[in-house]
């Protein structure tokens, strides 16, 4: 079959020439790593820096870091942090301005983010990086900032092998198989006696990062495990999410009583909106030096379950917790598609797993779909 | 003198029943101390100056809740000295650690350890500042974070709003990257229910949060109550983690009581 030719092995022992292939280049790779009981994301310089041998087991507000009985390099799911801690940060300095007399400048030296590559970015990932592609820099609307960092990412994909409980990748249409703009895309295969990886290019940078490793061809038989082994990952997702007419479902629903079923557990504490590789509301604040001479304006992370969020004049719109939830869901799977043509959600199953009380946006959407019903009916309904 | 030349705003520390690791904090602050001595007058600070100059003065800061007879009429003349009064610290915002005993019999306290009982006026309850005066500002913690004194200070004077944010504690500690430890390890953490003001310091050591700074805006503390239960804390454990420093703010207060009824 013709899509074999750009498929190689790369052995386990070898994958140090990868990252050197990247360092080289002037890359600063940043990959997985184990840190406070998670695999999260950190600077990679050397295979030994990588979570070998680790796996993680997630569930409904619950993960914990295990150990395999293998070498396995990306043998986990995903876990708390996404690529969005680098594209879109945290927390950004906008600008600084120094008053002089009676006129100020403002200063605007922030150093330019340095030339990156991502190791060991899921389907998931890779769909949420496209997400945001579209929300921040697919419009008139340019975030500078988003740009800046997104701008000659190299990105190594990785095939799921495994999934996790809180996966929904297959609903969403994203995953397990790796699809789109990557450069270098892995599928990791390790058992008894064997560790390696089948390797191909996307992109004319990943091929000759490729070439430089000058792999030999992947062999039909290992091409076709390599598939087996994300057709398992594939059949190991139990968690569902259906999105047929998902959009006016919950436009129909915003008065269902499952709201405030879901409002009594919600802590509206924002983790999931933090977790969420999608999710990109910020708020702006200015801060002053006590002498009024200095002055700075930082973007943060801000969210959809903070109060604060939708004041206008006057108080916060959405003060219950109820109003914030659904103002969450509604965007993420429905006015998503209205403002950017697509599903806001991934089915990464983060918010799932890192919900302090174990929420469940697969479980909220089906609960209103087993019993959708007018405003008027559902306040007369069963709770 | 010239109607030109402007008098520095004047600032006025007051304490009340505390431990003053709240106003030291202002003494904490040794980078910006310099600045705020340049911007105000430090009019009346006991703690850290001779200086006493009678009031009015334009900001006042409150530390300590309020005790006794003799607080609860001395915070009346305080408020009427202080233009803009900001009550700092989880006593003056929500009684402190001494409100626990405004579920106890004080008289009793007071038999046991006193050698002579009846030198000791005190009320029944420890109560926040705000229940006796009008307080235009809040800053919360146990102690409080000296980065958020110095921006509502610098805020005040500028006639800007304050950045201190009442969102959950989970924000900063997602923002600064920190797995979660509630998740991650099962500790039961306060986090989702308390103010943010600390930077999330306690999630940053493995420790799950205690409450320092209050109650967040919205607190769903009967749903962290059963995930509590979930992770294997009973009713009495429960009960403690909402009955600490801020065990007197009504949402940490209800959810101790309910945890103490079940
Ligand atoms: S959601 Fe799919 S692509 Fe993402 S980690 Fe799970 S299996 Fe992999
Ligand atoms: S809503 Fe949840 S499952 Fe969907 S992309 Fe965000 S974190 Fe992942
Ligand atoms: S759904 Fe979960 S993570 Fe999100 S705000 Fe509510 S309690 Fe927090
Ligand atoms: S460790 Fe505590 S404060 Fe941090 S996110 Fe988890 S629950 Fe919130």
């Amino acid at each position: 079959m013709t899509e074999r030719v750009n498929q190689y092995v790369l052995e386990s022992r070898d994958f140090q020439q990868l990252l050197d292939a990247l360092i080289k280049r002037g890359y600063q790779v940043l990959g997985p790593a184990v840190r406070d009981g998670a695999i999260v994301y950190d600077v990679v310089e050397s295979l030994s820096d990588l979570p070998i041998g680790w796996t993680d087991e997630q569930e409904t507000g619950r993960y914990r870091l295990r150990r395999r009985n293998d070498e396995a390099l990306f043998g986990y799911v995903v876990g708390p942090q996404s690529w969005k801690k680098y594209l879109h940060p945290a927390e950004v300095r906008l600008l600084t301005a120094e008053r002089s007399g009676r006129t100020f400048r403002i200063l605007n030296n922030e150093p330019a983010p340095p030339r990156r590559a991502f190791l060991g970015v899921r389907a998931c990932e890779l769909a949420a990086i496209a997400v945001q592609d579209r929300v921040l820099e697919g419009d008139r609307y340019r975030d500078p900032i988003y740009a800046a960092r997104r701008e000659g990412i190299f990105i190594v994909a990785v095939n799921c092998t495994q999934a996790a409980p809180t996966c929904f990748c297959t609903s969403m249409g994203t995953g397990p198989r790796v699809r789109g703009a990557y450069d270098l895309a892995l599928t990791e295969l390790v058992g008894p006696g064997k560790h390696e990886f089948v390797i191909e290019a996307g992109s004319d940078a990943g091929a000759e990062v490729l070439a430089e490793l000058a792999p030999s061809a992947a062999s039909e038989a290992l091409c076709r495990e390599a598939e087996a082994a994300v057709e398992r990952a594939a059949s190991q997702i139990q968690r569902r999410l259906d999105t047929t007419g998902i959009r006016d479902l919950l436009y129909t629903n915003f008065d269902h009583l499952r709201w405030d079923n879901v409002a009594q557990r919600c802590l509206a504490c924002a983790n999931c909106t933090m977790v969420c590789p999608t999710c990109f509301c910020t708020t702006v604040e200015d801060v002053s030096d006590v002498t009024g001479t200095h002055a700075e304006r930082w973007r943060k992370w801000d969210s959809c379950f903070s109060q604060n969020f939708s004041y206008i004049h006057g108080g916060s719109v959405r003060s219950s917790a109820k109003s914030r939830y659904r103002q969450w869901m509604t965007h993420k799977l429905a006015s998503w598609i209205d403002q950017f043509g697509n599903s806001g959600c991934v089915g990464c199953g983060r918010c799932i797993t890192w919900c302090p009380v174990g929420i469940d946006i697969t479980e909220e959407v089906r609960a209103i779909r087993e019993s959708p019903a007018s405003s008027k009916e559902s306040s007369h309904g069963k709770p | 003198m010239s109607s030109k030349v402007r008098r520095k705003p004047r600032i006025a520390v007051f304490k009340f029943a505390s431990c003053d690791g709240c106003q030291l904090s202002l003494l904490d602050a040794e980078d910006e101390l310099l600045g705020v001595a340049a911007a105000l007058d430090i009019a009346y600070f006991p703690e850290a100056s001779r200086a006493m100059v009678k009031g009015p003065y334009d900001i006042g800061l409150v530390e300590g809740s309020i005790t006794t007879h003799h607080d609860a009429e001395r915070i009346q003349e305080v408020r009427r000295q202080c233009k803009t009064l900001i009550a700092i610290g989880a006593c003056a915002t929500a009684g402190g650690i001494q409100a626990l005993r405004n579920w106890k019999d004080v008289d009793e306290f007071i038999r046991i350890v006193y050698a002579t009982p009846k030198y000791i006026n005190t009320l029944k309850l420890s109560t926040p500042v705000a229940e006796h005066v009008p307080v235009d500002f809040e800053l919360r913690g146990c102690p409080i974070n000296k980065h958020q004194l110095i921006e509502l200070i610098t805020a005040t004077l500028a006639g800007r709003k304050p950045n201190v944010p009442t969102y959950s504690v989970c924000v900063e500690c997602k923002r600064k990257g920190n797995v979660c430890i509630a998740v991650a390890q099962g500790v039961a953490c306060l986090g989702p229910a308390t103010q943010t003001g600390c930077g999330a310091l306690c999630p940053s050591f493995d420790r799950g949060c205690y409450g320092c700074y209050g109650p967040m805006e919205s607190p769903n503390t009967e749903s962290l109550s059963n995930q509590f239960r979930i992770l294997g804390q009973n009713n009495a454990e429960i009960t403690r983690a909402f009955r600490g420093f801020n065990a007197w703010a009504w949402q940490f207060r209800k959810a101790s009581e309910e945890s103490e009824r079940t």
